[in-house]
Protein backbone atom coordinates (compact mmCIF):
# COMPACT_ATOMS: atom_id res chain seq x y z
CA UNK A 1 0.00 0.00 0.00
CA UNK A 2 1.39 3.61 -0.62
CA UNK A 3 0.93 6.67 1.42
CA UNK A 4 -0.44 8.64 -1.77
CA UNK A 5 -1.56 7.32 -5.18
CA UNK A 6 -3.00 9.01 -7.59
CA UNK A 7 -4.09 7.50 -11.02
CA UNK A 8 -5.14 9.77 -14.17
CA UNK A 9 -6.62 12.34 -11.47
CA UNK A 10 -8.01 15.77 -13.01
CA UNK A 11 -9.13 18.40 -11.04
CA UNK A 12 -10.42 21.93 -11.86
CA UNK A 13 -11.82 24.34 -9.02
CA UNK A 14 -15.77 25.73 -8.98
CA UNK A 15 -15.60 28.64 -10.74
CA UNK A 16 -12.25 27.80 -12.61
CA UNK A 17 -12.13 27.26 -16.39
CA UNK A 18 -8.64 26.20 -16.06
CA UNK A 19 -7.73 22.82 -14.99
CA UNK A 20 -5.91 22.92 -11.88
CA UNK A 21 -4.01 18.96 -12.22
CA UNK A 22 -4.32 17.29 -15.39
CA UNK A 23 -4.05 13.72 -15.69
CA UNK A 24 -1.72 13.14 -13.06
CA UNK A 25 -0.32 10.02 -11.93
CA UNK A 26 1.80 10.07 -9.12
CA UNK A 27 2.82 7.63 -5.85
CA UNK A 28 4.21 8.38 -2.69
CA UNK A 29 5.84 4.91 -0.96
CA UNK A 30 5.92 5.04 3.07
CA UNK A 31 8.80 6.37 4.48
CA UNK A 32 9.94 8.42 1.23
CA UNK A 33 10.44 12.02 0.71
CA UNK A 34 9.02 13.55 -2.13
CA UNK A 35 9.37 17.62 -2.94
CA UNK A 36 7.01 19.01 -5.66
CA UNK A 37 8.71 21.42 -7.99
CA UNK A 38 7.06 23.86 -9.54
CA UNK A 39 6.22 27.32 -10.11
CA UNK A 40 3.05 29.25 -8.68
CA UNK A 41 0.33 27.60 -11.01
CA UNK A 42 1.68 24.52 -11.86
CA UNK A 43 -0.39 22.37 -8.83
CA UNK A 44 1.74 21.63 -6.79
CA UNK A 45 -0.67 23.24 -4.23
CA UNK A 46 -3.60 21.04 -5.74
CA UNK A 47 -1.86 17.80 -4.78
CA UNK A 48 -0.96 18.84 -1.28
CA UNK A 49 -4.93 19.39 -0.96
CA UNK A 50 -5.49 16.39 -2.55
CA UNK A 51 -3.28 14.58 -0.07
CA UNK A 52 -5.28 15.26 3.37
CA UNK A 53 -8.26 15.30 1.28
CA UNK A 54 -9.20 19.19 1.94
CA UNK A 55 -9.81 18.35 -1.85
CA UNK A 56 -12.64 17.57 -2.77
CA UNK A 57 -14.20 17.89 0.80
CA UNK A 58 -13.80 21.50 1.69
CA UNK A 59 -12.64 22.84 -1.33
CA UNK A 60 -14.98 21.81 -4.18
CA UNK A 61 -14.67 21.45 -7.56
CA UNK A 62 -14.60 18.46 -10.42
CA UNK A 63 -12.21 15.57 -9.71
CA UNK A 64 -11.84 13.00 -11.90
CA UNK A 65 -9.37 9.50 -11.27
CA UNK A 66 -8.42 8.33 -8.51
CA UNK A 67 -6.78 9.52 -5.07
CA UNK A 68 -6.09 7.04 -2.43
CA UNK A 69 -4.60 7.66 1.15
CA UNK A 70 -2.82 5.16 2.80
CA UNK A 71 -4.95 2.75 0.99
CA UNK A 72 -8.41 4.91 1.29
CA UNK A 73 -10.10 6.46 -1.69
CA UNK A 74 -10.20 10.00 -1.00
CA UNK A 75 -14.16 10.36 -1.82
CA UNK A 76 -15.26 7.88 0.94
CA UNK A 77 -13.71 9.42 3.91
CA UNK A 78 -14.03 12.60 5.38
CA UNK A 79 -10.71 14.98 6.29
CA UNK A 80 -11.58 14.46 10.13
CA UNK A 81 -10.92 10.82 9.04
CA UNK A 82 -8.06 11.68 7.03
CA UNK A 83 -6.84 14.25 9.90
CA UNK A 84 -4.96 11.24 11.80
CA UNK A 85 -3.14 9.83 9.06
CA UNK A 86 -2.07 12.95 7.25
CA UNK A 87 -0.42 16.33 8.84
CA UNK A 88 -0.70 19.45 6.00
CA UNK A 89 1.25 22.62 6.91
CA UNK A 90 0.91 25.92 4.63
CA UNK A 91 2.79 28.83 3.91
CA UNK A 92 1.91 31.24 6.31
CA UNK A 93 2.43 30.41 9.93
CA UNK A 94 0.00 33.14 11.16
CA UNK A 95 -2.59 31.49 9.05
CA UNK A 96 -2.50 28.36 11.22
CA UNK A 97 -1.63 28.88 14.96
CA UNK A 98 -4.21 30.91 17.08
CA UNK A 99 -4.01 29.69 20.36
CA UNK A 100 -2.60 31.60 23.75
CA UNK A 101 0.29 29.35 23.96
CA UNK A 102 2.65 26.97 21.99
CA UNK A 103 1.63 24.12 24.32
CA UNK A 104 -2.25 25.04 23.61
CA UNK A 105 -1.77 24.76 20.25
CA UNK A 106 0.09 21.69 19.56
CA UNK A 107 -1.86 19.88 21.58
CA UNK A 108 -5.08 21.13 20.35
CA UNK A 109 -5.60 18.08 17.56
CA UNK A 110 -4.81 15.70 19.89
CA UNK A 111 -7.55 17.44 22.67
CA UNK A 112 -10.24 17.19 19.56
CA UNK A 113 -9.83 13.46 18.97
CA UNK A 114 -10.12 13.18 22.80
CA UNK A 115 -6.71 11.45 23.24
CA UNK A 116 -6.45 11.26 26.97
CA UNK A 117 -4.46 13.57 28.82
CA UNK A 118 -1.56 12.03 29.72
CA UNK A 119 -0.87 10.87 26.20
CA UNK A 120 -1.27 14.60 25.02
CA UNK A 121 1.69 16.00 27.29
CA UNK A 122 3.75 13.07 25.78
CA UNK A 123 2.84 13.93 22.38
CA UNK A 124 3.26 17.59 22.90
CA UNK A 125 6.65 17.56 24.45
CA UNK A 126 8.09 14.57 21.94
CA UNK A 127 6.58 16.96 18.68
CA UNK A 128 8.42 20.29 20.37
CA UNK A 129 11.26 18.30 21.16
CA UNK A 130 11.50 17.06 17.54
CA UNK A 131 11.73 20.64 16.48
CA UNK A 132 14.01 22.42 18.91
CA UNK A 133 11.26 24.10 20.08
CA UNK A 134 11.22 22.29 24.10
CA UNK A 135 10.66 24.81 26.68
CA UNK A 136 8.77 27.00 24.57
CA UNK A 137 5.49 25.28 26.14
CA UNK A 138 4.08 28.62 27.85
CA UNK A 139 5.42 31.70 24.63
CA UNK A 140 2.87 33.09 22.82
CA UNK A 141 2.74 31.65 19.61
CA UNK A 142 2.42 35.35 18.19
CA UNK A 143 5.64 36.54 20.15
CA UNK A 144 8.30 33.58 18.11
CA UNK A 145 10.23 34.31 15.54
CA UNK A 146 9.12 33.21 11.57
CA UNK A 147 11.14 29.90 11.62
CA UNK A 148 10.09 29.27 15.18
CA UNK A 149 6.48 29.91 14.58
CA UNK A 150 6.45 27.42 11.55
CA UNK A 151 8.47 24.92 13.56
CA UNK A 152 5.53 25.21 16.04
CA UNK A 153 2.87 24.55 13.24
CA UNK A 154 4.63 21.40 12.34
CA UNK A 155 4.73 20.18 15.91
CA UNK A 156 0.85 20.66 15.77
CA UNK A 157 0.85 18.78 12.43
CA UNK A 158 3.15 15.88 14.26
CA UNK A 159 0.95 15.83 17.75
CA UNK A 160 -1.79 13.80 15.95
CA UNK A 161 0.99 11.55 15.04
CA UNK A 162 0.63 11.38 11.15
CA UNK A 163 2.00 8.79 8.84
CA UNK A 164 2.43 11.42 6.27
CA UNK A 165 3.33 15.01 6.42
CA UNK A 166 2.36 17.34 3.75
CA UNK A 167 4.23 20.66 3.43
CA UNK A 168 2.82 23.65 0.68
CA UNK A 169 6.21 26.23 0.60
CA UNK A 170 6.47 25.89 3.91
CA UNK A 171 9.48 28.30 4.28
CA UNK A 172 7.60 31.10 1.96
CA UNK A 173 7.17 33.44 4.90
CA UNK A 174 10.80 32.94 6.09
CA UNK A 175 14.11 34.78 6.21
CA UNK A 176 17.04 32.55 5.40
CA UNK A 177 17.67 31.74 8.75
CA UNK A 178 14.08 30.62 9.28
CA UNK A 179 14.52 28.44 6.66
CA UNK A 180 17.84 27.01 7.45
CA UNK A 181 15.40 26.23 10.97
CA UNK A 182 12.92 24.75 8.95
CA UNK A 183 15.08 22.49 6.54
CA UNK A 184 16.93 21.23 9.31
CA UNK A 185 14.00 19.58 11.00
CA UNK A 186 12.56 18.44 7.90
CA UNK A 187 16.35 16.23 7.47
CA UNK A 188 15.84 15.07 10.29
CA UNK A 189 12.07 13.89 10.47
CA UNK A 190 13.51 12.19 7.53
CA UNK A 191 16.53 10.90 8.69
CA UNK A 192 15.84 10.05 12.13
CA UNK A 193 12.09 9.24 12.02
CA UNK A 194 12.13 7.99 8.42
CA UNK A 195 8.63 10.17 8.38
CA UNK A 196 6.55 10.33 4.88
CA UNK A 197 7.22 14.04 3.60
CA UNK A 198 5.38 15.24 0.51
CA UNK A 199 6.82 18.80 0.37
CA UNK A 200 5.63 21.41 -2.49
CA UNK A 201 8.76 23.96 -3.04
CA UNK A 202 9.90 26.60 -6.03
CA UNK A 203 13.32 26.55 -4.89
CA UNK A 204 14.94 22.97 -4.65
CA UNK A 205 18.04 25.02 -2.89
CA UNK A 206 17.93 22.71 0.20
CA UNK A 207 15.92 19.91 -0.47
CA UNK A 208 17.96 18.77 -3.70
CA UNK A 209 20.32 17.60 -0.86
CA UNK A 210 18.01 14.72 0.96
CA UNK A 211 15.03 14.02 -1.30
CA UNK A 212 14.37 11.07 -2.02
CA UNK A 213 12.55 11.94 -5.01
CA UNK A 214 11.75 15.08 -6.85
CA UNK A 215 8.77 15.64 -8.84
CA UNK A 216 8.25 18.34 -11.47
CA UNK A 217 5.37 20.20 -12.19
CA UNK A 218 3.95 22.18 -14.89
CA UNK A 219 0.79 23.79 -15.65
CA UNK A 220 -1.14 21.15 -14.04
CA UNK A 221 1.22 18.38 -15.26
CA UNK A 222 3.93 15.85 -13.51
CA UNK A 223 6.38 16.89 -16.45
CA UNK A 224 9.72 14.72 -15.10
CA UNK A 225 10.03 12.60 -11.15
CA UNK A 226 13.14 10.74 -10.46
CA UNK A 227 16.02 10.99 -8.28
CA UNK A 228 17.21 14.88 -7.76
CA UNK A 229 20.36 14.39 -9.78
CA UNK A 230 18.31 12.88 -12.73
CA UNK A 231 15.62 15.53 -12.41
CA UNK A 232 17.73 18.80 -11.95
CA UNK A 233 20.36 18.31 -14.58
CA UNK A 234 19.52 20.88 -16.89
CA UNK A 235 19.25 24.41 -15.03
CA UNK A 236 18.25 25.72 -17.68
CA UNK A 237 15.19 23.88 -18.45
CA UNK A 238 13.89 24.31 -14.74
CA UNK A 239 14.03 27.91 -14.69
CA UNK A 240 12.53 27.52 -17.90
CA UNK A 241 9.59 26.42 -16.13
CA UNK A 242 10.18 29.04 -13.29
CA UNK A 243 12.04 26.73 -10.73
CA UNK A 244 14.89 28.12 -9.03
CA UNK A 245 17.39 25.59 -10.15
CA UNK A 246 19.44 25.17 -6.93
CA UNK A 247 23.36 27.02 -7.42
CA UNK A 248 25.85 23.97 -7.27
CA UNK A 249 23.89 22.20 -10.12
CA UNK A 250 23.84 25.16 -12.57
CA UNK A 251 27.62 25.00 -11.37
CA UNK A 252 27.77 21.34 -12.07
CA UNK A 253 25.99 21.97 -15.48
CA UNK A 254 29.05 25.01 -16.58
CA UNK A 255 31.48 22.52 -15.31
CA UNK A 256 30.44 19.61 -17.94
CA UNK A 257 29.71 22.27 -20.44
CA UNK A 258 33.06 23.92 -20.56
CA UNK A 259 34.92 20.41 -20.14
CA UNK A 260 32.28 18.51 -22.65
CA UNK A 261 31.85 15.98 -19.56
CA UNK A 262 28.70 14.80 -18.49
CA UNK A 263 30.24 13.61 -14.88
CA UNK A 264 28.97 16.36 -12.84
CA UNK A 265 26.27 16.61 -10.80
CA UNK A 266 25.97 18.01 -7.09
CA UNK A 267 23.27 18.77 -5.08
CA UNK A 268 24.94 19.68 -1.74
CA UNK A 269 27.81 22.64 -1.00
CA UNK A 270 29.77 19.71 -0.07
CA UNK A 271 28.88 17.57 -3.30
CA UNK A 272 30.53 20.65 -4.87
CA UNK A 273 33.17 21.20 -2.87
CA UNK A 274 34.36 17.76 -2.89
CA UNK A 275 34.02 17.12 -6.43
CA UNK A 276 35.83 20.71 -7.47
CA UNK A 277 38.88 19.78 -4.85
CA UNK A 278 39.30 16.35 -6.55
CA UNK A 279 39.06 17.75 -10.40
CA UNK A 280 41.61 20.74 -9.23
CA UNK A 281 44.16 18.15 -7.12
CA UNK A 282 43.46 16.02 -10.59
CA UNK A 283 45.31 18.69 -12.49
CA UNK A 284 48.35 18.35 -10.22
CA UNK A 285 48.61 21.79 -8.98
CA UNK A 286 49.58 22.22 -5.52
CA UNK A 287 46.85 22.00 -3.23
CA UNK A 288 47.66 25.27 -1.54
CA UNK A 289 48.39 28.40 -2.30
CA UNK B 1 32.77 56.26 0.72
CA UNK B 2 35.04 56.61 -2.43
CA UNK B 3 36.26 60.23 -2.22
CA UNK B 4 35.98 60.56 -6.18
CA UNK B 5 32.40 59.92 -6.02
CA UNK B 6 32.13 63.08 -3.46
CA UNK B 7 33.76 65.24 -5.57
CA UNK B 8 32.35 64.37 -9.36
CA UNK B 9 29.74 66.64 -9.72
CA UNK B 10 27.28 64.81 -11.05
CA UNK B 11 26.16 63.56 -7.55
CA UNK B 12 23.26 64.81 -6.33
CA UNK B 13 22.09 63.65 -2.58
CA UNK B 14 18.41 62.86 -2.15
CA UNK B 15 18.50 61.53 1.59
CA UNK B 16 20.64 61.84 4.29
CA UNK B 17 19.78 60.26 7.61
CA UNK B 18 22.01 61.41 10.56
CA UNK B 19 22.14 58.98 13.64
CA UNK B 20 18.45 57.88 13.20
CA UNK B 21 16.78 55.63 16.25
CA UNK B 22 13.23 54.96 16.26
CA UNK B 23 11.30 53.20 19.18
CA UNK B 24 7.76 51.77 18.04
CA UNK B 25 4.90 52.57 20.77
CA UNK B 26 5.15 49.80 23.43
CA UNK B 27 9.21 50.64 23.31
CA UNK B 28 10.50 48.41 20.43
CA UNK B 29 13.61 49.69 19.88
CA UNK B 30 13.79 48.92 15.96
CA UNK B 31 16.70 51.58 14.97
CA UNK B 32 19.29 52.26 17.39
CA UNK B 33 21.62 54.74 15.48
CA UNK B 34 21.79 54.39 11.81
CA UNK B 35 23.53 57.27 9.54
CA UNK B 36 23.89 56.95 5.63
CA UNK B 37 23.36 58.82 2.56
CA UNK B 38 21.48 57.99 -0.97
CA UNK B 39 23.02 59.91 -3.81
CA UNK B 40 20.25 59.66 -7.53
CA UNK B 41 20.88 57.21 -9.40
CA UNK B 42 21.94 54.54 -6.91
CA UNK B 43 20.95 50.85 -6.74
CA UNK B 44 20.87 50.25 -3.12
CA UNK B 45 19.97 46.98 -0.93
CA UNK B 46 19.22 46.87 2.60
CA UNK B 47 19.53 43.38 3.85
CA UNK B 48 19.08 41.59 6.92
CA UNK B 49 17.20 39.08 8.58
CA UNK B 50 13.29 39.29 9.57
CA UNK B 51 13.26 42.02 12.78
CA UNK B 52 16.65 43.55 11.83
CA UNK B 53 14.83 47.36 11.26
CA UNK B 54 15.45 47.19 7.13
CA UNK B 55 11.59 48.24 6.92
CA UNK B 56 11.62 50.54 9.86
CA UNK B 57 14.66 52.50 8.27
CA UNK B 58 13.23 52.45 4.85
CA UNK B 59 9.76 53.94 5.67
CA UNK B 60 11.67 57.19 7.59
CA UNK B 61 13.22 58.08 4.25
CA UNK B 62 9.58 58.38 2.99
CA UNK B 63 8.02 59.86 5.97
CA UNK B 64 5.62 56.88 6.40
CA UNK B 65 7.64 57.06 9.88
CA UNK B 66 8.97 59.87 11.63
CA UNK B 67 12.34 59.38 13.53
CA UNK B 68 11.86 59.33 17.63
CA UNK B 69 15.43 61.15 17.32
CA UNK B 70 18.28 62.17 14.73
CA UNK B 71 17.36 63.63 11.19
CA UNK B 72 16.54 61.91 8.05
CA UNK B 73 16.84 64.77 5.16
CA UNK B 74 15.11 64.45 1.91
CA UNK B 75 17.25 66.63 -1.04
CA UNK B 76 18.10 68.85 1.70
CA UNK B 77 14.89 69.53 4.21
CA UNK B 78 14.13 67.47 7.08
CA UNK B 79 11.26 64.91 6.67
CA UNK B 80 9.48 66.51 9.67
CA UNK B 81 9.07 69.29 8.35
CA UNK B 82 7.52 67.76 5.10
CA UNK B 83 4.00 66.81 4.26
CA UNK B 84 3.54 63.18 3.21
CA UNK B 85 2.12 64.39 -0.34
CA UNK B 86 5.33 66.23 -0.40
CA UNK B 87 7.54 63.44 0.19
CA UNK B 88 5.04 61.26 -1.89
CA UNK B 89 6.39 63.17 -4.89
CA UNK B 90 9.80 62.68 -4.13
CA UNK B 91 10.26 58.80 -2.39
CA UNK B 92 7.60 56.16 -3.76
CA UNK B 93 7.19 52.82 -1.19
CA UNK B 94 5.87 49.38 -2.68
CA UNK B 95 4.50 47.44 0.15
CA UNK B 96 5.57 43.65 0.45
CA UNK B 97 1.89 42.36 0.70
CA UNK B 98 0.51 44.16 -3.05
CA UNK B 99 -3.00 43.05 -2.29
CA UNK B 100 -2.98 46.13 0.88
CA UNK B 101 -2.19 48.65 -1.41
CA UNK B 102 -4.84 47.51 -4.21
CA UNK B 103 -8.47 48.41 -3.77
CA UNK B 104 -9.71 49.70 -7.00
CA UNK B 105 -11.91 48.14 -9.75
CA UNK B 106 -9.42 47.95 -12.61
CA UNK B 107 -5.47 48.10 -13.05
CA UNK B 108 -5.75 51.64 -14.89
CA UNK B 109 -8.09 53.48 -12.03
CA UNK B 110 -5.56 51.60 -9.63
CA UNK B 111 -2.50 53.25 -11.40
CA UNK B 112 -4.91 56.56 -11.90
CA UNK B 113 -5.26 57.07 -7.84
CA UNK B 114 -1.64 58.04 -7.50
CA UNK B 115 -1.44 61.16 -9.76
CA UNK B 116 -5.05 62.15 -8.70
CA UNK B 117 -4.53 62.37 -5.27
CA UNK B 118 -1.00 64.77 -6.02
CA UNK B 119 -3.28 67.15 -8.16
CA UNK B 120 -1.38 66.77 -11.58
CA UNK B 121 -3.84 67.65 -14.15
CA UNK B 122 -5.81 65.40 -16.59
CA UNK B 123 -3.46 65.36 -19.16
CA UNK B 124 -0.33 64.80 -16.84
CA UNK B 125 -2.65 61.96 -15.61
CA UNK B 126 -2.95 60.47 -18.88
CA UNK B 127 0.77 60.62 -19.48
CA UNK B 128 2.04 58.98 -16.32
CA UNK B 129 -0.36 56.22 -16.70
CA UNK B 130 0.35 55.40 -20.07
CA UNK B 131 4.12 55.71 -19.04
CA UNK B 132 3.37 53.33 -15.67
CA UNK B 133 1.53 51.08 -17.31
CA UNK B 134 3.93 50.55 -20.43
CA UNK B 135 6.96 50.50 -17.53
CA UNK B 136 5.64 48.02 -15.88
CA UNK B 137 4.28 45.79 -19.06
CA UNK B 138 0.64 45.65 -17.93
CA UNK B 139 -1.04 46.69 -20.51
CA UNK B 140 -2.78 43.70 -21.44
CA UNK B 141 -4.62 43.60 -18.33
CA UNK B 142 -5.16 47.56 -17.80
CA UNK B 143 -8.86 46.84 -17.64
CA UNK B 144 -8.69 43.40 -15.34
CA UNK B 145 -9.76 43.80 -12.07
CA UNK B 146 -6.52 43.73 -9.71
CA UNK B 147 -7.31 41.61 -7.54
CA UNK B 148 -8.16 38.91 -10.23
CA UNK B 149 -4.49 38.92 -11.09
CA UNK B 150 -1.72 36.36 -10.63
CA UNK B 151 0.43 37.85 -7.66
CA UNK B 152 3.58 38.50 -9.95
CA UNK B 153 1.01 40.85 -12.14
CA UNK B 154 -0.72 42.42 -8.46
CA UNK B 155 3.20 43.23 -7.57
CA UNK B 156 3.89 45.14 -10.98
CA UNK B 157 0.49 46.74 -10.41
CA UNK B 158 1.48 47.75 -6.81
CA UNK B 159 4.33 49.06 -8.23
CA UNK B 160 3.16 50.52 -11.07
CA UNK B 161 1.09 52.90 -9.52
CA UNK B 162 3.95 54.18 -7.46
CA UNK B 163 5.75 54.31 -11.04
CA UNK B 164 2.35 57.13 -11.91
CA UNK B 165 3.90 59.42 -9.19
CA UNK B 166 6.99 59.33 -11.05
CA UNK B 167 8.99 60.03 -7.86
CA UNK B 168 13.40 60.10 -7.86
CA UNK B 169 13.63 56.79 -5.55
CA UNK B 170 11.70 53.86 -5.36
CA UNK B 171 11.47 52.04 -2.15
CA UNK B 172 10.61 48.10 -3.10
CA UNK B 173 9.80 45.80 -0.13
CA UNK B 174 10.68 42.71 -0.69
CA UNK B 175 9.46 42.74 -4.04
CA UNK B 176 9.87 39.60 -5.42
CA UNK B 177 8.25 36.93 -2.35
CA UNK B 178 6.10 34.86 -3.50
CA UNK B 179 7.26 35.16 -6.85
CA UNK B 180 8.27 32.28 -8.90
CA UNK B 181 11.66 32.35 -11.28
CA UNK B 182 9.84 33.79 -14.57
CA UNK B 183 7.58 36.44 -12.62
CA UNK B 184 10.76 37.41 -10.36
CA UNK B 185 13.20 37.85 -13.61
CA UNK B 186 10.49 39.94 -15.34
CA UNK B 187 10.23 42.82 -12.77
CA UNK B 188 13.64 42.45 -11.64
CA UNK B 189 14.17 43.27 -15.36
CA UNK B 190 11.91 46.26 -15.46
CA UNK B 191 13.29 47.81 -11.80
CA UNK B 192 16.52 47.67 -14.21
CA UNK B 193 15.56 50.02 -16.99
CA UNK B 194 13.99 52.21 -14.33
CA UNK B 195 17.48 52.40 -12.46
CA UNK B 196 18.83 53.01 -16.20
CA UNK B 197 16.26 55.86 -16.79
CA UNK B 198 18.29 57.76 -13.82
CA UNK B 199 15.73 56.26 -10.90
CA UNK B 200 16.99 55.74 -7.34
CA UNK B 201 16.57 52.00 -6.77
CA UNK B 202 16.22 51.03 -2.79
CA UNK B 203 15.82 47.46 -2.42
CA UNK B 204 14.82 45.83 0.91
CA UNK B 205 15.14 42.20 0.86
CA UNK B 206 16.72 39.06 2.68
CA UNK B 207 17.21 37.52 -0.47
CA UNK B 208 21.13 37.25 -1.13
CA UNK B 209 21.17 36.08 -4.83
CA UNK B 210 18.43 38.84 -5.75
CA UNK B 211 21.09 41.19 -4.60
CA UNK B 212 24.12 39.89 -5.56
CA UNK B 213 22.58 40.07 -9.16
CA UNK B 214 20.99 43.47 -8.85
CA UNK B 215 22.37 45.84 -6.36
CA UNK B 216 25.49 48.16 -6.65
CA UNK B 217 25.54 48.84 -2.90
CA UNK B 218 24.92 46.26 0.05
CA UNK B 219 23.75 48.10 3.36
CA UNK B 220 23.95 44.82 5.78
CA UNK B 221 21.22 45.90 8.79
CA UNK B 222 20.73 43.97 12.63
CA UNK B 223 19.06 44.56 15.59
CA UNK B 224 18.69 48.07 14.74
CA UNK B 225 22.11 48.82 13.49
CA UNK B 226 24.21 49.09 10.34
CA UNK B 227 26.92 46.59 10.40
CA UNK B 228 27.92 47.13 6.46
CA UNK B 229 27.40 49.86 3.71
CA UNK B 230 29.61 48.59 0.66
CA UNK B 231 29.22 47.15 -2.34
CA UNK B 232 28.28 43.62 -3.19
CA UNK B 233 31.41 41.93 -3.01
CA UNK B 234 32.41 43.51 0.52
CA UNK B 235 29.66 42.19 2.00
CA UNK B 236 29.71 38.65 0.38
CA UNK B 237 33.23 38.37 1.35
CA UNK B 238 32.18 38.40 5.23
CA UNK B 239 30.66 35.08 6.63
CA UNK B 240 30.25 36.18 10.09
CA UNK B 241 28.69 39.43 9.73
CA UNK B 242 26.04 37.87 6.77
CA UNK B 243 25.18 35.08 9.55
CA UNK B 244 25.43 37.70 12.44
CA UNK B 245 22.18 39.21 10.27
CA UNK B 246 20.19 36.33 9.86
CA UNK B 247 21.21 35.87 6.09
CA UNK B 248 22.75 33.17 4.21
CA UNK B 249 25.41 33.59 1.30
CA UNK B 250 24.73 32.54 -2.02
CA UNK B 251 25.34 28.61 -2.44
CA UNK B 252 28.49 29.47 -4.35
CA UNK B 253 29.76 32.02 -2.12
CA UNK B 254 29.76 29.58 0.71
CA UNK B 255 31.42 27.27 -1.71
CA UNK B 256 34.00 29.66 -3.21
CA UNK B 257 34.87 30.30 0.65
CA UNK B 258 35.61 26.42 0.65
CA UNK B 259 37.86 26.66 -2.19
CA UNK B 260 40.20 29.35 -0.66
CA UNK B 261 43.40 27.00 -0.29
CA UNK B 262 42.76 26.49 -4.69
CA UNK B 263 43.12 30.35 -5.08
CA UNK B 264 39.56 31.44 -5.31
CA UNK B 265 38.60 34.25 -4.76
CA UNK B 266 35.77 34.70 -1.76
CA UNK B 267 33.72 37.41 -3.19
CA UNK B 268 32.46 35.22 -5.88
CA UNK B 269 28.84 35.93 -6.30
CA UNK B 270 27.29 33.96 -9.64
CA UNK B 271 28.14 30.04 -10.58
CA UNK B 272 29.45 31.49 -14.11
CA UNK B 273 31.84 33.06 -11.92
CA UNK B 274 33.35 30.44 -9.45
CA UNK B 275 33.50 28.03 -12.56
CA UNK B 276 35.94 30.97 -14.37
CA UNK B 277 37.79 30.54 -11.65
CA UNK B 278 38.20 26.74 -11.12
CA UNK B 279 39.15 26.30 -14.66
CA UNK B 280 41.54 28.89 -15.20
CA UNK B 281 43.26 27.15 -11.76
CA UNK B 282 42.62 23.69 -13.34
CA UNK B 283 44.03 24.55 -15.92
CA UNK B 284 40.92 23.28 -18.22
CA UNK B 285 39.69 24.67 -22.02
Amino acid sequence: MHALEMRDVSFKYKGSKQLALEKVSLEVEKGEFVTLLGCNGSGKSTVCLLANGLIPHALPGELSGEVRIFGEEVRQKSVAEFSTKVGIVFQEPESQLFCMSVEEEVAFGPENLAVPREEIKNRVEWALDLVGMKGYNDRSPFSLSGGQKQRVAIAAALSMRPEMLVLDEPAYALDPVGRMELYSVLKELKEKYGMTVVLAERDAEEAAGFSDRIVLMDDGKVIEAGPPRLVLRDPGRLRGIGVVPPQVSEVAALMNSRLKVSRFSFLTVDDAERAIVQELSSKGRPGAR
Amino acid sequence: MIPSREAASTVERLVSVQNLKFTYEGGIEALRGVSLNIDRGEYIAIVGGNGSGKTTLAKNFNGLLRPTSGTVTVKGRPTAQMGVAELARIIGYAFQNPDHQLFCSTVEEEIRFGPLNLGYSENEIGTKVERAIDAMNLGHVRMSAPLSLRLGERRRVSIASVVAMDPEVFILDEPTTGLDAEESRELMERLNSLNNDGKTIILITHDMKLVAEHAKRVVVMARGRMLLDSDPRGAFSDLDLIRQSNLEPPAVTLLSHRLSDYGIPQDIISPEELVLHVMRFGGGS
